[in-house]
């Protein structure tokens, strides 16, 4: 069928500047640039560009630039550039428009009307240049209470798994990501003493010595899920729900089910990896927690359990469920958090924010007074590390960082995961292209992300005057909100700036 | 002190079951009293185990992963050996909800009926059930290279039987039921977004049973040479003459298509 579709960008290309070389040639998985011998001249196929930069950024000379295509209809602010193109989509192909990364669309982020405390005159700063600021975090639960000299607390059921900041990789499974980029993932988390999450794609063999850093999930697909598995981790996760796509479950077609993706879910290649929407043998709080002791039972009580939804209305309400069902870790995905593909009008209308799940969250398990049977992860679009740092305030040990690891990585979130083309060698499984991502080099800047997040977490940390995140966490006299309704301000527990 | 990361799981003797029977006395154990004993047991060098007064404790013979041979009398709880990678275990009694569940390999035979998801997402293995079993027995039931999953229902299943299957063989022999007065629904919508493996059904099917990805099809010879073992291994596990059931009288159902969702989506 004729497509009505204008392109998305335009690509500029300075003759003066290009040399012929073809990077740009080679570089496009997409196949946008196209070079004719016989006149000598490269052409670009506009419509097939993603805006993704790859080519951009590796021309030698320069000579590219890619922009949003000018072009515009007749200006409506009803029916958006967006929705023309999503209705000429379907109506060209009749299925449902899918997307990668997390929500573009200008949902208010509640970070951006909170702000932090410092100290001044009345208790003194600290410098954490100079003395130690400790962002050491521990998940699991916690003990009522707490005897040092009695055996019996020291022994308790309570295993934790140590991390040195609260930040952790989110869940990104083998299939959706290349082999190099779980690589780099489980590489950075392992040198810097934290943790990466496999999704629920099963762990590749050639990680299986970094079980001890890794997360592993146990999702609806059960993929990749035995009894090595369970036990050559940190933590078991149950994942329910995700973020970008609360209620709905997974295919990963079977043209990306290659031999490695296969071996590493035990299925066959080339079929169809469903995961269906609920576990099916979960329908209820009580068998969420019949599931959490089949797993602590399998892997025998050495491994914090942890269960993922997604921010939903009735999140603290299911998170207590989850909590008294079992459950060491919660972790909350709110409606920003990243995907490698879901259907796009579920990724950008189903769910919460995080800030107000999580506050809400957070505060239901104090009123019950079962905070510290479970660590509280919050997920979903964390940008820095001041996200980050207002998100312990708000009641989270950690957090889960995604887009913003695979932006370390090269990523330019051109919402392209689902086609199975990345040019940076992320979100690939063509060998050509995943090749791209040096495991090294993309690990070292994932722990330059790491680093530079702790030093700046430690520098806000010292500047209240504490000198332990253990010190701010649930802390939320330390934020006051700016531009915020009563009853936003009431449900994230904050007091307006001035108050 | 809370511990460090986390350890390795001591791996238990991977020896093939040559020790004593070991006795058990499940009355009055909860479950993880009643699987430590076991671990305990096994530990100490037996070989196989027998549990007697079993009262729905679950996760039994969870975390084995060698080939232990376990006769259990009573009726053991939910999730009996899910995720277990190797064990043989007899049920003299029912078994409840999600029996074999995420299970590698082994075989469970339960002389009674099942509850629901029996074999959910199970890989390898097999497992055979004298009577009925409940909805959604074998849901996403896969393979993975040797490892081909089987489960054996003697009388009846009940609803989306096989859903999302990918993967194994699920044999319903359509036994009468042994308590004539035990009624059950025909069951429904069998198959429903199957994509991988096959079921066979002794008997026939109206329409409405089945989910509309499921094509039908008589058993090949390989098949029926599939189905002659396993007839003659449910009548030797539970002691019947099945004479009268032949190969010739199953239906073969297979999905239509290995990529059910092929067509859902715009790219």
């Amino acid at each position: 069928m004729k497509s009505y579709l204008p392109a998305e960008f335009i690509i500029e290309r300075n003759e003066d500047r290009c040399i012929r070389c073809l990077a740009c040639v080679r570089q496009c998985g997409f196949e946008t640039h196209v070079y004719d011998a016989e006149e000598d001249s490269l052409l670009s196929k506009e419509e097939l560009c993603v805006g993704c930069l790859r080519c951009v950024t590796i021309c030698p000379t320069r000579a590219l630039t890619v922009r949003t295509n000018p072009s515009e209809p007749r200006p409506n602010a009803n029916w958006t550039r967006e929705h023309l193109r999503d209705v000429a989509r379907q109506a060209e192909s009749g299925g449902v428009i899918l997307t990668g990364s997390g929500n573009d669309k200008p949902i208010r982020s509640y970070w951006d009307h909170l702000y932090l405390n410092a100290s001044q005159v009345t208790n003194p700063s600290i410098d954490p240049l100079r003395e130690p600021m400790e962002l050491r975090t521990y998940l699991g639960k916690k003990p009522d209470t707490f005897n040092p000299g009695d055996a019996k607390t020291r022994e308790s059921e309570c295993s934790n798994v140590r991390i040195e900041t609260p930040l952790l990789f989110s869940a990104m499974s083998f299939g959706a990501i290349s082999l190099q980029a779980m690589q780099s993932l489980a590489q950075a988390a392992s040198e810097y003493g934290t943790l990466f999450n496999t999704g629920e794609g099963g762990l590749p063999s050639e990680l299986v010595d970094y079980g001890k850093s890794a997360i592993v999930q146990c999702a609806s697909g059960r993929f990749g899920v035995n009894w090595e598995y369970l036990n050559n981790s940190a933590i078991v996760e149950i994942k329910i729900g995700q973020g970008a796509k609360p209620g709905i479950g997974g295919h990963l077609p079977g043209e990306k089910v290659l031999a490695k993706v296969a071996e590493t879910r035990m299925i066959p290649m080339g079929t169809d990896a469903l995961s269906p929407a609920p576990q099916h043998d979960i329908y209820s709080i009580e068998d969420l927690s019949m599931l959490i002791y089949a797993l602590k039972e399998a892997t025998n009580y050495r491994k914090p359990i942890s269960v993922k939804i997604a921010a939903v209305h009735n999140a603290a309400a299911i998170a207590t469920g989850m909590v008294r069902a079992g459950a060491d870790m919660i972790v909350i995905d709110g409606i920003r958090g990243g995907t490698g593909a879901a259907p796009k009008l579920i990724r950008d209308h189903v769910g919460i924010p995080i800030e107000l799940a999580l506050a809400a969250v957070d505060s239901r398990l104090r009123e019950e007074g079962i905070r510290n049977w479970a660590s509280l992860v919050a997920a979903g679009g964390f940008r820095s590390a001041a996200d980050v740092i207002k998100a312990i305030a708000l009641g989270a040990d950690a957090v889960y960082l995604g887009t913003a690891a695979l932006v370390a990585m090269g990523c330019t979130i051109c919402q392209k995961c689902y086609t199975g083309i990345c040019n940076w060698g992320i979100c690939t499984n063509r060998p050509e292209l995943a090749k791209r991502l040096n495991p090294d080099v993309a690990a070292r800047r994932l722990e330059n992300l790491l680093r530079a997040w702790s030093l700046e977490i430690k520098e806000i940390l010292g500047g209240m005057g504490v000198n332990a995140i253990e010190s701010l966490r649930g802390n939320r006299l330390q934020l006051r909100g700016v531009g915020l309704e009563e009853w936003e301000l009431r449900v994230l527990g904050v007091k307006g700036a001035g108050e | 002190m809370l511990p460090e990361i986390n350890s390795q799981l001591p791996i238990l003797n991977p020896q093939p079951p040559t020790g004593e029977v070991a006795q058990v006395d499940a009355r009055g154990l909860d479950y993880r009293e009643l699987n430590r004993r076991v671990d305990d047991l096994l530990a100490s060098g037996a070989g196989e185990i027998e549990i007697r007064g079993v009262h729905g404790q679950r996760y039994i013979a969870s975390r084995i992963r060698r080939p232990v041979n376990f006769r259990i009398h009573g009726t053991p709880g939910n999730d009996l050996a899910a995720f277990s990678d190797g064990v043989r275990l007899e049920v003299f009694g029912d078994a409840q909800d999600g029996v074999g569940n995420t299970m590698n390999s082994g075989e469970i035979i339960v002389h009674g009926r099942a509850g629901d998801i029996v074999g959910m997402g199970m890989r390898g293995g097999r497992i055979f059930i004298r009577d009925e079993v409940g909805y959604r027995t074998a849901i996403h039931m896969k393979e993975y290279r040797e490892q081909r999953p089987v489960i054996v229902i003697g009388v009846m299943g009940q609803d989306f039987l096989g859903e999302y299957m990918a993967g194994g063989v699920v044999v319903i022999l359509n036994l009468p039921p042994r308590n004539p007065k035990s009624f059950s629904r025909p069951p429904a919508f069998i198959g429903t977004g199957i994509h991988g493996g096959k079921i066979f059904f002794r008997g026939k099917l109206e329409p409405y049973q089945t989910g509309k990805e499921v094509g039908f099809d008589c058993p090949d010879e390989k098949e029926k040479e599939l189905l002659n073992g396993i007839i003659r291994d449910y009548s030797n596990y539970f002691s019947q003459n099945l004479d009268h059931v032949i190969p010739d009288d199953f239906l073969k159902l297979y999905p239509k298509n290995l990529r059910p969702y092929g067509r859902l989506y715009a790219y």
